[in-house]
């Protein structure tokens, strides 16, 4: 049944289709105010779920798609499904919001850049609603479509093509892994449904394609969450507009590889495997991504690579998470903390990042540039945007009060628990965990800095800039005011957020852990108490400062890694190397001569058939039905092959052709020593045709003639046509020598006068018995003649028309 | 270009045009109970025109039979197939033939065959083909 919850998710593609109808007869309002209310009423539809799903209540309803096949459009409301759509509405709306000060309406495509957004929002509402694997698939692939199409939006540039092709194609790979694990999913379960999957789970973990199939979706998984190494189609993807980086490359495209690792935690977070894959890579990414947001000078690329981080970071905690499934019951189970402090992050990420996009787009837009090395001073000049900057930043380095502390905070109490874990090898090498967590804090901090006080610090440098800076208009600082006040209000009362969506979104990655009625109790709260985890913040915030302020004179490790062996040139070489080795490939065997493909033809025909033939043991010769041989058939058979043997040696073209002719009449002898007038009378009139057609072609191709050589001998051609006359001869041999069935040549004599009339079996068989061939066989005819009338008075044509 | 007294075979030619265009009728109507039939009365036809065209230029040969081999084609891919819906008209499969025996006042005693009218068929189109092609490959100047 189509319900509401169906409309509300796709009800985006159908006001994608209304936007150019809308810009085109109302060209004085920016489209945007149509959009805007889009994504503000399904927002509103969104919360009225917070009650039933904070309750443990899920709600479900089923659209019949393609059933024959078990694909139905189910939707599927559940905590974590809640969260994501309750995320990428709102920031939905604050980015449509945004985007309308900051798309000029007389300078954009503004149909085009609504309808991609909301087909966007579509997809991504589709991807985190349905409970179908293959239409959540479907609406993946949508994503990564409308995000191509998305950074290639100012498409006259070189670098948004580039970016472009380079996300598309880095989460297509990914997408199509994803979807082979899916296939394989199904291949062990029965069904595409995640729920039914779910409650089978514990029958198919020892299954063989298990293994493989986790491997194929968490590549899925980490291409589009731009986890390492894979993360470098983000900082290229910032070539998009501003809002479209805020919207889909921080808050919720990248984050779709997260839900859907949170969302089949529960089928494949018991093996070991899945939680050194999702919180190995997780912690890679956080710290590649953190130690390489430090050396970019573009804003947009250090937040680039700051998302990079964070999503490692969210992607760690989940992996963390998982160890408590080795626990029964959530009674002090330590390890379901990192579980809460990843969904926590996750929402604390969506407000700060979104917000600093908003900040760093304000930037751009009012300075005309987003280089640090440029920018600076602003801070007396763009108060409201400096004040954004700071809350943002501090919150993404994890300074108290605001919320990045309470999340940074969890994680390092989930980092230094893994250590304590016992199994899969955790005790020995669970240590890198808390480590390479701080050190990768330690570099969030500096280039968080970094954001605020290159751009907004130090002295203003006029010159450099393209405009004279001034504060933003209001309305383009209502979005990231809206954000940046959520960071606060999360900072300060985050157990709002955990007794409305975090519990009930936990629930839905660890449902084994809990019994009948039971729920999550996440408690978020500032003093821990002298923990560990204190003095480590306080530990990232020394070193963090003292690196900040002696950056320049470390920052030359940068240079030490050499250009070449960076995963970006991988990239560019793996595209143009493959273009040209495929390029050379092709090159190499199709060279475009006539006489290398007859090569290839009749060597693969022999070559196959040979191997064929003796491989079935299908040669046989047996000599005891064969006729004996007349002396007329010897002489025939001498002069035969002495003029085939001959039309290689000629001199000149007409000696081929009469050579030519001697066999084709020597053939018609040998019809006529066979018994067969019929086709002797035709042999003879068509050779004579042909030769006489042969002359006057020859006549009137004067230059080729004269052109003529003699064939040279070539060893290569020797074997190629030896071989082709052997598996003919054997092939024939053989054939001749096998009768499998009785002849139907014994019902032709008879039945041909007292069915058809005739004496002439040959011709009753071509004009009654077998007259369709006949009649083809004429149609051929004819097409031949037509064809060869059409070539010749074509060409004249066009020679007349010179 | 010289001009080349060419009388004799223009001489031999028309006699002995005849005498195959007339054996090549003759194997026409001989197919159905001897060697022969559409296909190499077409055929015989052709080669007969063709030495026509060999002893006299295309222009003459033109005068001399003024048929547009094309349409010679065309007819006979429609008698063919029209004779092959003719077994359809009586309730047959496609291409069903019949024959019967039939006194006519000259001949006497003849069988007649629809499949006769089906190898008419066949004869037009082998000898409008293979003129066709001829007179396009011989006249392109």
């Amino acid at each position: 049944m189509f319900t509401t919850l169906h409309l509300a998710i796709i009800a985006p593609f159908f006001i994608a289709i209304v936007v150019p109808i809308l810009y085109k007869y109302f060209p004085r309002t920016h489209t945007g105010w149509f959009v805007l209310f889009v994504p503000i009423l399904l927002f509103l539809y969104f919360l009225r779920f917070i009650p039933e799903t904070s309750n443990g209540n899920t709600y479900h309803a089923v659209f019949d798609w393609i059933p024959s096949l078990g694909i139905q459009f189910t939707a599927y409301v559940d905590g974590l499904g809640l969260l994501f759509a309750l995320l990428i509405t709102g920031i939905g709306s604050l980015v449509v919001l945004y985007s309308i000060y900051y798309l000029s309406k007389e300078q954009e495509a503004l149909n085009r850049f609504y309808v991609f957004l909301l087909m966007f929002m579509g997809a991504m509402l589709g991807v985190v609603l349905s409970d179908n694997l293959l239409v959540l698939y479907v609406f993946w692939e949508v994503t990564s479509i409308s995000s191509f199409l998305l950074i290639s939006y100012w498409y006259e540039r070189d670098k948004s093509r580039y970016g472009a092709m380079k996300s598309l194609l880095i989460t297509v790979v990914g997408g199509f892994a994803m979807l082979v694990g899916f296939i394989l999913l199904y291949q062990m379960t029965g069904t595409f449904s995640i729920q039914t999957m779910i409650q089978s789970v514990d029958d198919f973990t020892e299954h063989a394609l298990f293994l493989p199939t986790m491997l194929c979706i968490l590549l899925g998984a980490f291409t589009k969450s731009a986890q390492f190494p894979f993360h470098i189609w983000l900082p290229d993807a910032m070539e998009a507009p501003t809002p479209v980086s805020a919207y889909l490359h921080s808050a919720t495209m990248v984050k779709a590889g997260i839900y859907l690792v949170a969302r089949l935690s529960p089928i494949f977070a018991i093996s070991g495997e899945w939680l050194w894959l999702v919180a190995g890579f997780g912690i890679t990414t956080l710290f590649w991504g953190s130690f390489n947001a430090v050396r970019q000078t573009d804003l947009k690329g250090i937040l680039a690579f700051s998302t990079v981080s964070q999503l490692g970071m969210i992607l760690s905690m989940l992996g963390v998470g998982a160890l408590a499934l080795h626990f029964d019951g959530i009674d002090n189970n330590v390890y379901i903390g990192a579980t809460a402090a990843a969904l926590f992050h996750l929402m604390n990420h969506a407000t700060f990042k979104g917000s600093l996009f908003m900040m760093v787009g304000i930037v751009d837009h009012e300075t005309g540039t987003r280089d640090i090395r440029r920018l600076g001073g602003l801070m007396t000049i763009m108060p409201i945007t400096f004040t954004i900057a700071v809350i943002g930043s501090f919150s993404m380095a994890g300074l108290p009060p605001f919320n990045g502390f309470l999340s940074k905070e969890m994680f390092f109490t989930a980092m230094v628990d893994v250590a304590s874990f016992q199994q899969f090898n955790m005790d020995t090498f669970g240590v890198l965990f808390p480590v390479v967590a701080w050190v990768a804090s330690v570099f969030t901090f500096i280039y968080s800095m970094m954001l605020v006080f290159k751009t907004f610090g130090g002295k203003l440098q006029l010159g450099q800039l393209e405009k004279k800076p001034h504060e933003a208009p209001f309305g383009m600082l209502l979005s990231p005011i809206i954000l940046i006040s959520l960071v606060i209000v999360f900072g300060f009362f985050p157990n709002i957020l955990a007794y409305t969506v975090i519990e009930p979104a936990m629930a839905s990655i660890l449902p084994s852990l809990l019994r009948n009625g039971e729920h999550f109790l996440v408690d978020i709260y500032f003093w821990h108490g002298w923990t560990v985890e204190l003095f480590m913040t306080m530990g990232v915030v020394l070193i963090g400062t003292v690196l900040y302020l002696t950056l320049r004179k470390w920052k030359s490790i940068y240079s030490l890694f050499p250009k070449h062996l960076s995963f970006n040139h991988l990239y560019d070489t793996t595209i143009t190397r493959g273009e040209s080795l495929s390029a050379k490939v092709t090159g190499m065997y199709m060279t475009g001569s006539v006489k290398h493909y007859l090569i290839y033809i009749l060597t693969f025909f022999s070559i196959f058939l040979l191997y064929v033939l003796f491989s079935t043991d299908a040669f046989a010769l047996n000599t005891d039905h064969l006729a004996p041989i007349s002396m007329y058939e010897w002489l025939l058979a001498i002069v035969l092959a002495l003029s085939a043997i001959a039309i290689m040696f000629a001199k000149n073209r007409l000696a081929t052709l009469i050579i030519l002719g001697v066999s084709g009449y020597s053939v018609a002898l040998f019809f006529v020593t066979l018994r067969a007038p019929d086709l002797a009378l035709t042999q003879l009139v068509i050779e004579t045709v042909s030769v006489v057609m042969f002359l006057l072609g020859f006549y009137h191709l004067p230059e080729i003639a004269e052109n003529f050589k003699k064939a040279r001998f070539q060893v290569k051609n020797f074997i190629i046509s030896f071989l082709v006359g052997f598996t003919v001869t054997v092939i024939g041999i053989s054939a001749s020598s096998t009768r499998l069935f009785e002849s139907i040549a014994d019902f032709f004599p008879k039945a041909s006068y007292d069915e058809a009339g005739g004496n002439n079996m040959v011709n009753v068989i071509l004009v009654d018995f077998r007259g369709f061939d006949t009649l083809f066989e004429i149609l051929v005819l004819t097409i031949a003649s037509i064809g060869i009338f059409v070539v010749i008075k074509l060409r004249l044509n066009e020679k007349e028309e010179r | 270009m010289m001009k080349l007294n060419d009388i004799v075979i223009q001489t031999t030619t028309k006699f002995v045009l005849f005498i195959i265009l007339a054996f090549s009728i003759f194997i026409f109507f001989n197919g159905h109970h001897h060697p022969g039939g559409g296909f190499i009365g077409g055929l015989m036809t052709s080669a007969a025109i063709t030495l026509l065209l060999l002893a006299f230029d295309f222009e003459t040969v033109k005068r001399i039979l003024p048929i547009d081999f094309k349409i010679l084609t065309a007819s006979g891919m429609l008698i063919a197939t029209l004779t092959g819906m003719g077994g359809l008209v009586f309730g047959g499969p496609f291409l069903s033939h019949t024959f019967g025996y039939v006194h006519l006042p000259f001949f006497g005693e003849v069988e007649l065959a629809t499949a006769l009218l089906f190898d008419l068929g066949v004869y037009f189109v082998v000898v409008g083909s293979a003129l066709t092609i001829i007179e396009m490959i011989g006249g392109d100047q």
